[in-house]
């Protein structure tokens, strides 16, 4: 991997970013009402909201008007929610905070699950076993975030079970036991969907590389069992898995948006949604970029990882 | 029978596909006329009943009959994913194409776009778009179409990449055709199965956005009896009757395992190479 090709990635997405941040300007520019409207209320005089619209810059054409905002971006003034009367930026990273503790715990989750599972029912292919969880992984990505969120709060937050709260969210100040409790429900929504996708993702690569010759070299040579799968074989299925799990932090940006709506978690997903409820146009922009933001560099870094992985692989 | 679907109906999860295929056929088609009560009837005295001979999977807080609700909101719930799909191929699809087909700076310009659009997370994309025109059905069809186009576009135009620089294009290039016929009756033919496929394991997902949406009250409105929005109205009640939130919860997984089979199995049969 060379210092040029690193250059060149980060220089697209870069320029990713910008068209995102058009995409994402022009679309808020189609909401119907501006800011000023939404400031004063439905029964503001008409001169009040026109007075209003000069003073914050929105009689300027859009792409005055998109400059402007983007220079802000920039230099780190991203606006004032309009709903919290707060300033965008410390918001919208407090809650992306929060958000990264949720989905890197599900991730870890999924990681922890899903490698093993798909790698036995590799091993047990066409066995009961493997039909078990092949059927699993079809449920599982068969069943939307909301629908799986919805039947955990069925069954689990039953008064008489009393071990989990409906939502909301404890800061690890509170005590490891209160912020996990908090966190499990949530976590486990998320990470059912994409523990079918990896598990599916790392059998099928399993059963390929399983066949290969150089499996079949190192049981011969009497290496143990455990050596070869998870030494031999593993370390290669796992490649492909990498890249799928990259894009499946998309499956994951939205499974957040709507988990976290249902149990109420403070994060960037429920912040999201309370800004397209309330038209909040300084938060619904600042929100949509951070999220494409870390999206494209989970995709960097998962091209990054695959370099370092598989050394024949040379970004020039 | 061709020969793809003969291998299609031999892999066990392409067969069990093509029946939840059949069963959602059956159900978009024929689900109001099965439907055994008006599912707007109020049974005020028959309020969260469990299943039962006469309310067979009970009913919700206005004793309104749930399998009644159920069959009415089959209809949209399993077009719901069809249709965009369909919409959102077709327009990817058309855009690859000419992208690949014309080259060059257009073509790079237009992927460029497209890998834009893709660095947008979709549901939050579908949100957004559904946030500005407002929830309903129509809207929320149209913004689950446009986030599955440019994935489409990308699949499209590398196809009509390889197979621009084929002996027939050039074929029919050097025969004086115009660029509509290379286009349309050359290129598009040795397109459309990769696109096809592709499209066949988008529907699921699209399903379940679908749902999603309608879920988040920005898709179907009430009274109609989506099933996601079956779920949203099931949630206040939840702990009285579960069953109101099971039976739709199982209606959707049911489609979208039978989707998923069919679109995994039709690729497997259409391309023995890929996947197993």
């Amino acid at each position: 991997m060379t210092l040029s090709y690193l250059v060149r990635r980060l220089g697209s997405i870069v320029v990713t970013m910008l068209l995102v941040s058009f995409v994402v300007f022009a679309i808020t520019q189609i909401l119907p009402g501006n800011a000023a409207t939404m400031i004063l209320g439905e029964f503001a005089t008409a001169e009040a909201i026109e007075n209003l619209s000069r003073q914050l810059g929105l009689d300027a054409p859009w792409y005055v008007q998109y400059l402007r905002w983007l220079g802000g971006v920039m230099s780190g003034d991203w606006g004032m929610s309009m709903t919290l009367s707060r300033p965008v930026l410390p918001e919208v990273l407090a809650a992306l905070g929060r958000s990264g503790v949720l989905a890197g715990l599900s991730l870890a989750v999924v990681t922890a699950i899903a490698v093993p599972l798909g790698v036995w029912a590799a091993v047990r292919q066409g066995r009961p076993a493997d039909m078990a969880i092949g059927g699993f992984s079809y449920l599982g990505i068969s069943l939307p975030e909301f629908v799986t969120a919805t039947l955990l709060l069925v069954f689990l937050v039953r008064p008489e079970i009393g071990i989990f709260p409906a939502g909301g969210y404890q800061p690890l100040a509170a005590g490891l036991g209160t912020f996990l409790i908090h966190l499990a429900l949530p976590v486990t929504a998320l990470a059912i969907v994409l523990t079918a996708h990896i598990v599916r993702q790392t059998r099928s690569e399993m059963v390929d590389v399983l066949q290969a010759e150089f499996v079949r070299t190192a049981t011969l040579k009497g290496l143990p069992r455990r050596t070869v799968l998870f030494k031999h074989a593993l370390r290669n299925a796992l490649l492909p898995t990498v890249t799928v799990l990259a894009l499946d932090v998309g499956y994951l940006i939205g499974g957040v948006l709507v988990v976290e709506d249902i149990f109420a978690y403070p994060g960037l997903g429920r912040l999201l949604m309370f800004a397209m409820q309330n038209r909040d146009l300084p938060m619904l922009q600042a929100g949509t970029l951070v999220m494409a933001a870390v999206y494209a560099m989970t995709n960097l870094a998962s091209d990054l990882v695959y370099g370092v992985l598989d050394r024949r692989i040379q970004h020039a | 029978m061709p020969d793809w679907l003969r291998r299609l109906l031999a892999h066990p999860s392409g067969s069990v596909g093509c029946l939840l295929l059949a069963v959602a056929l059956v159900l978009a088609v024929a689900g109001p006329s099965l439907a055994p009560f008006d599912p707007e009837t109020f049974h005020p005295r028959r309020r969260f009943e469990g299943p039962g001979l006469e309310f067979w999977l009970g009913t919700d807080q206005f004793g309104r009959d749930l399998l009644s609700r159920l069959l009415h909101g089959a209809r949209s719930t399993i077009l719901f994913g069809v249709i965009a799909t369909a919409i959102g191929t077709s327009l990817g699809a058309a855009v690859g194409l000419a992208s690949g087909y014309a080259g060059g700076l257009i073509d790079e310009a237009v992927m460029r776009i497209m890998d834009a659009l893709l660095a947008i997370p979709s549901l939050l994309f579908s949100l957004l778009i559904v946030t500005v025109l407002g929830g309903s059905t129509v809207n929320a069809v149209a913004a689950v179409a446009v986030t599955i186009a440019p994935g489409m576009a990308r699949i499209a135009r590398s196809v009509t990449l390889s197979v621009k620089s084929r002996d027939f294009v050039a074929a029919a290039v050097a025969r004086g055709e115009s660029h509509a016929f290379t286009m349309f009756r050359e290129v598009l033919p040795n397109v459309a199965a990769a696109v096809v496929v592709e499209a066949s394991i988008r529907v699921a997902f699209a399903t379940m956005v679908g749902a999603t949406l309608s879920y988040l009250g920005l898709g179907a409105q009430p009274p109609a009896s989506d099933w996601g929005l079956l779920i949203a109205e099931a949630r206040p009640h939840m702990l009285r009757n579960a069953w109101l939130v099971i039976g739709p919860g199982l209606g959707i997984a049911t489609i979208t395992i039978g989707f998923n089979l069919f679109g995994d199995a039709l690729r497997d049969a259409l391309n023995p190479r890929v996947g197993r």
